[in-house]
């Protein structure tokens, strides 16, 4: 390759390439780290101005999420001597621990809603996908328009009406409710992500599988489905994002039990104001889920995105 | 094993009719190859055989059964795509082994197994069953394409251009191989190819389309020696046939307006004088691009002709054929 290729990158070109990036990660990670370090910190370290880059981490900040704590007399602290490591935290602050927070019992709301829609979502999505690719349909372009259209607006534009439909249909703060709107907002971005990746496979393949003793929906599910796992994986990524993230509804349509993981959050109230640790600490475990399953498929992702682009 | 039949089949896409009121029956054991430039009909033709496509009128049937309404399944029938479509995500020899585990064959496992293999010796594939199906090379793609319709034992086995992303020499074999298949298994063969070579030595019948209608079905013989007309003779034959008009070597029998010459009509040292234009060695064969009259002919002479472009040769006729205004064959 000569030094005047225009294809292969100078080793400037690199070097700026590589900066720029690193810079936009740093910056893009900056937030991250920021909510990361301030569940590890103490109530005074986690407000401290100047903040603290370096501080001595404590697990205060999740004890403290996890569990409902009360003050007690001295006589009765004395009386019972901390047993675990986590008792032994709350001691500082002459508290011993009542039973566990709500946050445990927010989260798995927000995995049954999350995971649940989402797979709603990219199911009947899938389905409706192939319909809309294989079938000749009438008004197929009026209905994939009148599909594309709810998204046109910000869902929360109807959240007054959606907010007296569940009032009437006694859906407020179930699981079933919100599950069904997260499954009907994603729903269309669903339809037409997963329509472009099965457009691209060809219909020989199922023409194919016809052909060779299958019936219509077995050549969907042998021929069809497997080709489609990259588009299925992104769409559901998507989709997951979206209703694991999602807040404004769920402020609005949740109070208790149905109540995901992002409006409770916020409420989590320490000793003498905001516990921001414990804050700290619950938007650290609530972005796990979502990274550990966008590292599970990021295969998929990466070809999902480029896809199109790869095929001959 | 079974006679196809087609009665009044008509198809349209659209404002299109890509099948006009084709009949045709194809005997039980035939070897049919289609034949006819792109947009004839011939690989829709196939697909309303198959069952892929649904006629708008008419009926199909399959060994004496009606089965226009039947899905392909159902249908049972093997057909080879001219796009290669295997499955990417499988092997080749889940590729192989995919029609024999359908519900309809359901096929044991050691089944399978001997299947699969002896189809897969039988196209030099063996060595590649463990392949990735999207690891293979274009000609190694079709050869699995083909083999997945050898495996079955279908009623009949539908073929569209199969052969065509093959280099020659594999073409050839593969030729020989089809052909023996065939007669071997007495199976019923419809296939559609541009290759004239192909069209004489596999078929049994012969049919001509042309822009969706049946134009002619017979021997390769009887199209070659007898067509129905100028298009059906342009079918068959290589150097193809000269057509010029009907008077140019003199008298031409009344309400004739064409004159038709395969090369082995016209008759040289003989007759009325043609300007040697170009010679073309083609080692078997020497082809002749002659001027007369201001038109060009093409024909075959002696592989080993002394003729050079320029020179004049003397040609007439020899039994020709003579065709009307429409095209449509007279005398």
């Amino acid at each position: 390759m000569s030094d005047f290729s225009v294809i292969a990158a100078s080793r400037t070109q690199k070097w700026v390439a590589g900066t720029l990036v690193v810079g936009y990660a740093v910056i893009t990670l900056l937030p991250l780290l920021w909510i990361i370090a301030t569940g590890f910190k103490s109530p005074s370290d986690a407000i401290a101005y100047p903040p603290k880059i370096f501080f001595e981490p404590t697990l205060e900040g999740y004890v403290n999420l996890f569990t409902t704590r009360t003050r007690q007399t001295a006589e009765f602290l004395a009386a019972n001597p901390p047993q675990t490591w986590y008792e032994e935290i709350v001691r500082k602050y002459d508290m011993v621990i009542a039973g566990p927070s709500r946050f445990g019992g927010r989260f798995m709301n927000s995995v049954i809603i999350g995971f649940v829609s989402t797979f709603l979502s990219v199911f009947l999505g899938t389905l409706a996908a192939y319909a809309f690719s294989r079938f000749r349909i009438p008004l197929k372009d009026d209905l994939m328009f009148f599909i594309l259209s709810t998204r046109m607006m910000p869902p929360i534009a109807v959240a007054i009406p959606i907010f007296l439909m569940f009032r009437a249909l006694g859906l407020s703060d179930t699981h079933a409710g919100m599950i069904m709107l997260y499954t009907a907002v994603n729903l269309s971005l669903a339809v037409w992500l997963l329509k472009g990746f099965i457009d691209e496979i060809p219909r020989e393949y199922e023409e194919a599988a016809l052909i060779d003793g299958y019936t219509r929906f077995q050549a969907f599910y042998k021929v069809v489905l497997p080709q489609a796992a990259t588009g299925i994986a992104s769409t559901a990524i998507f989709c997951l994002i979206f209703a694991w993230n999602e807040y404004a509804f769920a402020v609005l349509l949740t109070s208790g039990t149905a109540q995901t993981a992002p409006p409770f959050i916020p409420t989590i109230i320490g000793v003498g104001g905001q516990d921001w640790p414990a804050v700290a600490a619950g938007a650290t475990i609530f972005l796990l889920p979502v990274v550990v399953f966008t590292i599970l498929l990021r295969k998929h992702l990466l070809r999902g995105i480029t896809f199109g682009a790869v095929r001959k | 094993m079974a006679e196809v039949t087609l009665r009044n089949i008509t198809k349209r896409f659209g404002a299109t009719l890509a099948l006009d009121d084709v009949s045709m029956t194809v005997p039980d054991g035939a070897f049919v190859v289609l034949l006819g430039p792109t947009g004839a009909g011939k690989t829709t033709t196939l697909r309303l055989i198959s069952g892929l496509d649904a006629p708008d009128g008419g009926e199909v049937s399959i060994g004496g059964r009606d089965v226009t309404d039947l899905t392909p399944a159902q249908r049972n029938v093997a057909m080879v795509f001219q796009q290669y479509s295997l499955y990417p995500h499988m092997t080749v020899r889940d590729n192989l082994a995919f029609p024999l585990k359908s519900p309809l064959l359901n096929t044991p496992a050691d089944d399978i197994t001997r299947k699969v293999g002896r189809v897969a010796e039988m196209l030099q594939i063996s060595h590649k069953l463990d392949n990735k199906a999207t690891a293979l090379s274009g000609g190694e793609m079709q050869r699995v394409s083909i083999g997945r319709a050898l495996v079955r034992d279908p009623a009949v086995f539908l073929m569209d251009e199969p052969l065509s992303s093959l280099d020659a020499k594999l073409r050839a074999d593969l030729r020989v191989e089809l052909k023996s298949i065939q007669s071997e298994s007495r199976a019923t063969f419809l296939y559609v190819t541009h290759d004239q070579i192909e069209a004489m030595t596999m078929a049994t019948h012969v049919g001509v389309l042309e822009q969706g209608r049946l134009i002619q079905f017979g021997t390769p013989r009887e199209v070659y020696e007898t067509p129905v007309s100028i298009y059906a003779a342009g079918r068959l034959g290589l150097p193809r046939i000269n057509i010029l008009p009907a008077d140019i070597f003199g008298a031409a029998p009344p309400g004739t307006k064409w004159i038709g010459l395969r090369p082995e009509q016209i008759r040289q040292g003989e007759g009325h004088d043609s300007e040697v234009v170009r010679v073309e060695h083609l080692g078997d064969q020497t082809r002749l691009h002659l001027r007369f009259r201001n038109h060009d002919v093409v024909t075959v002479t002696d592989a080993h002709t002394e003729l050079k472009a320029g020179e004049t040769l003397k040609i007439r006729p020899e039994n020709p054929y003579y065709f009307d205004a429409t095209g449509a064959r007279a005398f």
